[in-house]
């Protein structure tokens, strides 16, 4: 995957790049306006734009690996708590030789999605919910950790973490200059030698930048994450030689319509669907969507003919989007060697269980992560999951009544 | 004005023999690294394929208590389990494996004919861990013949190919049993 993630890594910077030039320059615009030309207030812009992104950068990388897990209320898990779920990612991890396992958190909510977190791969971390444990068949739940791995092996997380902090300090830059030219412009008009027309001039330019670097790097943003929720796909597509499970498991996903319970236009970039809004609706294609259409990443998946390696992605990607220019850059392409045939139709699993089971299942290993017992009861034979903090209190059994310590 | 030119001549000339000697220890490095990661992707085969020799035992004896009329299945399982475990060699090894697995893919077929098997959560577990093993043991295959792949690409294009002589071709693990590579038809 060297290749892989040097080109792509290579674009991307080309791209954070060129968000940073538009900060610097949104700095120099407010800098220059406020002092009415004065280069030394130009300096000072410039450099007060990067003081706001490095202080900014700072408060995101204190813990930030850890912020989304516990904000979505995750509970770490161990194997004996959901098996099926590690080995797959364990899995994963082997076919994406990612090196070393990501920790395995499960999220307790209806809405199916999974998401990754983790700027390197020691941190690295995959959550899904009891949702997506529910509704997904193995080959299914493969394919969406394969593409959550995949976002891992991309670098991804550290590259959207990077691009929003610089898509921040635009932000806040053009809030507060947009402010202090509006208010503190007037005064400094007086001091100026420079005549009245360069300073209206500098300053319309400054507002216009002011106005227009926001949404610049916004369109940026957002089509930087598009960008990479198709090379997650391929990725995905790559590890598990079988496209059709990932394909599947978005139809799925996307076809139940429950809102998720954590909703922030910041944390959506990270999962592998844009949660559906509070309405239950999915949001209609826009600039600012953070994950192209799920209909449109199926019908890329369906379209490899057969094949599973970053060509096959490529050329269907062509076809299915219609769009010019590249998606992966060249050396990715060229190192991805023959073409790589997809594994054939898999046979369902034997034992294929219902989804109640599933349900059941998902929810059990989330509440023995938090910390839950499993006590038999003496009368009736019922399994009770117990919270921790009721360990050695008399509980009464729901079913039959029968009261007992639980030791 | 003569010795100006000279010492440019010269400096530009040092400075090009600076990077072909970067340029020469970045290619020779990247080698180094695509064939390590080959040769970790062929060990991770490795720890799958033991995980599997040891999971196969404990199996077998879920099984027995249920599948009594079986025991010729259940002992050619033990059977190639053994073989493989005693294989030596890559090309002895791929072969033992190969059979071990189709032996497995038969066991589990068989399975499908008995219910009360299938209901204990032992054997159910068992069966998830091997299956999973399976799993792992393609992915291993599968990731160590793509980071083969791509040190052979990168051995054999063009710039690196000029330095490549010490670096030898790495070979592919190809499938040695025809029959794994079929799907498995469950009979009902």
């Amino acid at each position: 995957m060297w290749e892989q993630i040097r080109s792509n890594r290579i674009r991307s910077g080309f791209v954070v790049a060129g968000m940073g030039v538009l900060l610097v320059v949104a700095g120099l615009a407010l800098g220059g306006a406020l002092g009415g030309g004065d280069p030394g207030a130009l300096l000072l812009g410039g450099v007060a734009a990067l003081g706001i992104w490095f202080v900014l950068w700072l408060v995101s990388i204190q813990g930030g690996d850890r912020v989304m897990l516990r904000m979505a209320g995750a509970r770490r898990i161990e194997k004996r708590d959901h098996p099926q779920l590690w080995n797959v990612v364990e899995e994963m991890s082997i076919a994406s030789q990612l090196g070393r396992m990501p920790a395995v958190y499960i999220v307790e909510d209806p809405s199916p999605n999974a998401f990754a977190t983790g700027r390197k791969t020691e941190n690295a971390a995959v959550a899904v919910t009891t949702g997506l444990l529910r509704v997904c068949e193995r080959d299914e739940l493969q394919g969406v950790v394969a593409h959550e791995l995949g976002h891992i092996k991309n670098r991804d997380v550290a590259l959207m973490v990077t691009a929003g902090v610089m898509m921040g300090a635009i932000v806040l830059l053009a809030e507060v200059g947009v402010r202090a030219l509006w208010f503190g412009g007037g005064r400094r008009r007086s001091r100026s030698s420079g005549g009245g027309g360069a300073e209206a001039i500098l300053m319309v330019v400054a507002i216009v930048l002011l106005i227009l670097a926001p949404i610049l790097s916004q369109l940026i943003y957002f089509s930087l994450s598009r960008r990479r929720e198709y090379l997650a796909d391929a990725s995905a597509a790559l590890f598990t030689r079988y496209p059709e499970g990932l394909a599947s498991a978005l139809e799925k996903i996307s076809g139940v319509a429950v809102p998720l319970a954590d909703q922030s236009k910041v944390t959506a970039p990270m999962y592998i669907v844009r949660p559906p809004g509070p309405d239950g609706a999915m949001r209609a294609t826009s600039l600012t969507a953070t994950h192209p259409p799920v209909a449109e990443r199926v019908r890329i998946l369906r379209s490899m003919a057969g094949q599973a390696d970053a060509r096959a992605y490529e050329r269907a990607w062509h076809q299915v989007t219609g769009k010019g220019g590249a998606l992966m850059g060249a050396r990715t392409l060229a190192a991805s060697g023959v073409a790589l045939a997809a594994a054939p139709e898999r046979a369902p699993e034997p034992h294929a269980e219902t989804r109640a089971a599933r349900a059941r299942q998902a929810s059990d290993a989330f509440l023995s992560a938090s910390g839950y017992a499993r006590i038999p009861c003496p009368g009736c034979g019922a399994i009770l999951k117990v919270p921790s903090e009721l360990a050695g209190a008399v509980t009464a059994c729901p079913r039959c009544g029968t009261r007992f310590r639980d030791e | 004005m003569g010795e100006g030119f000279l010492l440019l001549f010269v400096l530009i000339a040092m400075g090009a023999l600076a990077l072909a000697v970067i340029w020469f220890i970045a290619i020779y490095n990247g080698l180094v690294r695509a064939r390590n990661e080959k040769d970790n992707g062929w060990s991770q085969i490795d720890v799958q394929l033991k995980r599997r020799h040891d999971l196969i035992p404990n199996l077998v004896e879920t099984a027995k208590g249920y599948m009594k009329h079986e025991r010729e299945t259940l002992e050619a399982v033990i059977q190639a389990r053994n073989a493989a475990l005693a294989a030596r060699g890559p090309a002895a090894a791929g072969r033992a494996e190969g059979a071990l697995g189709a032996a497995m893919t038969g066991f589990f077929g068989l399975a499908e004919s008995y219910p009360e098997l299938k209901a204990n959560t032992n054997f159910l577990s068992l069966q998830e861990e091997l299956s999973s093993t399976e799993n792992k043991i393609g992915f291993a295959r599968q990731a160590y013949n793509d980071s083969a792949t791509r040190y052979n690409n990168r051995r054999e294009t063009f710039p690196a190919n000029l330095v490549s002589g010490g670096f030898a071709k790495a070979e592919l693990f190809e499938i040695e049993v025809a029959g794994e590579r079929e799907v498995p038809q469950v009979q009902f």
